[in-house]
């Protein structure tokens, strides 16, 4: 179970809402703050503190990309190549990516320093290619200022 | 050349009148959405008091709701989501609806790729949208709003969060709002990174703590909408514009942009120009103008070969169509639509056939899954455009391209399934060549 403090932000949350279900989604989140990513064990959590059935929780769960069902590195590159970026390169740096950091979409790299995930467009357009580095948010990328960037995520 | 406002008196704006220029001129607009930004402390309530922040607010206090919507009504303002429905009108929809509560909600999720025009008002004015939001909750008598925000706005999260505890402490937000008995709560829902939550249906299925599956209209929202009952889903811009409609009056306001659909609107460009960015202008703006006039043209010195000019669901328009006011009523005529105002502008270096194939991998990785002409299509679609890109595209493939496209067309749930059809089929109508090209040569020939 939860500690007291978060079933206390959660009860908060239930409290917005004529209906505790739509606490799901931002009980999740906190699972994933508090455990890292979405076990099987974290998600029994939710369910039993929301007291919702399993199978719900772990159906909305699957549904969204933010929800992590692994384990994730250190940092998360959330890096965007829809149209926009890709026009402005986004797909060198995916290149670079794996060149420079053995790093692939959707693999964390052996040292768990950082996972990847490619997006589908994070409003950065006008400044492309973009991504976000955990909640950090940094556009007009090239190779060098990757590296620069990065160096800042130990 | 930026005056100073003049309320109800349209002659002394700099706006394009009832008419669309499709010269080069550049419009010097007093700005309304994107008021104040430039001061770095813009988002603090404070600040937005100091320019005039909140005495919309008490003035629409001063009318029934019913009135703010008949106001609204006759200002023209339509939805900035992408649909451009009349706001006032959907508002009368939820009004006449005899259950309550009521409920309001705000669509800040925006996934359209190409779009970051909500995300300035979100993180540099967001006391405009929340004064919006209360005006809105007035009018339609609801006492519950919500900002449904997209997740990958972490920063929009804080700032909201933020500004909506100031209008709390300031007496904006709450029980007895201004002490005038009126009750409004507002709260942020952070969505999880599914674009189709920001279809209106699936939104609220998401706000009830489900997967963000659309839902069969009708009933529509305004009837059986969040937890069951009526409920308005506006967009961001859409509900940032009812503070000045409250301010300047309806008539003033349906003085800017275009007449059928008037305004001022957030045209978000991005790709190959030299200068990107958010421009606020008024709705009705040629798109050549946008381009060449305020975001200084092709970058490099290139030529123009296409503009998407509504966000990525929106049909694609060759360098020669651009000549087409930027509105809600006149795209459709031009062979596209306005979207989300969102124009990516592709230089002749671009490939069109990559730039497919990249949207239809967004739509299939979007495709809720709900209904199989989407869920099967998308994946169709984005395998044929694959394999054209890298060479190994067959005799035959381009037919196959229109057959899964027109097949998907009207046959799915919701839109998203229609406008990756449009997608392909858009690029297909101006760009064929470009596809007979990759299959016969078995390359792409932009690499
Ligand atoms: C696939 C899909 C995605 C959409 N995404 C958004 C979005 O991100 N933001 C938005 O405001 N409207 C979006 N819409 C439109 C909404 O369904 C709805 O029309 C809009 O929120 C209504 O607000 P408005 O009348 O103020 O435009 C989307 C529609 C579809 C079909």
């Amino acid at each position: 179970m939860f500690k007291e403090t978060i079933l206390k932000e959660i009860d908060d949350i239930k409290a917005r809402y004529p209906d505790p279900k739509s606490a799901l989604l931002p009980t999740l989140y906190i699972a994933q703050r508090e455990f890292g990513w979405l076990s099987h064990e974290a998600m029994h959590v939710v369910a039993q503190s929301l007291n919702l059935p399993e199978a719900m929780v772990r159906g909305t769960a699957s549904f969204y990309t933010m929800f992590k069902h692994k384990p994730m590195g250190r940092h998360l590159i959330q890096l965007c190549t829809n149209v926009s970026c890709m026009i402005l390169g986004a797909e060198r740096l995916v290149d670079f990516l794996k060149n420079r950091y053995s790093l692939e979409p959707n693999i964390t790299t052996t040292d768990r320093r950082f996972s990847l995930v490619i997006m589908e467009c994070i409003g950065a357009c006008d400044r492309g290619p973009a991504m976000l580095v955990n909640t950090d948010f940094h556009d007009s990328l090239t190779e060098e200022r990757i590296e620069e960037i990065l160096e800042k995520y130990k | 050349m930026c005056h100073s406002r003049k309320s109800g008196n349209p002659e002394k704006r700099n706006w394009i009148p009832h008419q669309v220029r499709n010269d080069r001129q550049k419009i010097i607009m007093e700005k309304i959405l994107l008021k104040n930004i430039e001061n770095p402390d813009s988002a603090d309530i404070n600040e937005y008091i100091n320019v005039g922040g909140y005495k919309n607010l008490s003035k629409a206090f001063e009318y029934q709701p019913k009135d703010v919507i008949e106001e609204v009504k006759k200002s023209g303002l339509r939805g900035r989501g992408g649909a451009g429905f009349p706001t006032g009108m959907k508002w009368s929809f939820a009004d006449a609806d005899p259950k309550f509560p009521k409920y309001l909600v705000c669509n800040a999720d925006e996934g359209e790729p190409g779009t970051f025009k909500d995300r300035p008002i979100l993180e540099k004015n967001p006391h405009l949208l929340i004064e919006g939001l209360i005006i809105s909750g007035y009018a339609i008598r609801a006492e519950y709003g919500y900002i449904y925000l997209r997740g990958e706005y972490p920063y929009a999260k804080e700032v909201l969060n933020r500004a909506i505890r100031q209008a709390y402490e300031k007496n904006y937000l709450g029980d007895n709002v201004l002490g005038k008995n009126i009750k409004f709560h507002l709260a942020v829902y952070q969505g999880a990174g599914a674009y189709i939550c920001g279809e209106e249906t699936a939104l609220i299925e998401s706000l009830e703590g489900k997967k963000g599956q659309p839902r069969i209209k009708p009933p529509f929202p305004v009837n059986v909408g969040a937890w069951g009952m009526p409920t308005i889903v506006n967009n961001v811009e859409t509900l940032s514009n009812v503070p000045y409609i409250i301010e300047a009056g309806a008539v003033a306001y349906s003085q800017i942009g275009s007449k059928d659909c008037p305004g001022p609107k957030l045209y978000c460009i991005s790709g190959c120009v030299e200068k990107p960015g958010v421009y606020e202008l008024p709705m009705g703006i040629s798109l050549r103008n946008i381009i060449y006039t305020h975001a200084g043209g092709i970058k490099d010195g290139k030529k123009l070969k296409a503009v998407i000019p509504g966000g990525i669901s929106t049909s694609v328009l060759p360098a020669d169509k651009i000549d087409c006011p930027m509105d809600f009523v006149s795209m459709p005529k031009h062979g596209s639509m306005l979207g989300s105002g969102a124009v990516i502008v592709m230089d002749e270096s671009v490939c069109m056939v990559k730039v497919t194939y990249r949207a239809l991998k967004f739509f299939e990785h979007e495709s809720c899954g709900k209904c199989v002409p989407c869920r099967e299509g998308t994946e169709w679609l984005r395998k044929i455009l694959e394999r054209i890109e890298q060479g190994m595209g067959r005799e035959g493939d381009i037919e196959l391209l229109s057959d899964v496209s027109e097949t998907i067309s009207g046959r799915t749930f919701c839109p998203l399934g229609d406008g990756a059809a449009g997608v392909v089929i858009g690029m297909l109508k101006h760009f064929r060549h470009e596809f007979e090209e990759h299959i016969k040569n078995a390359k792409c020939i932009f690499s």
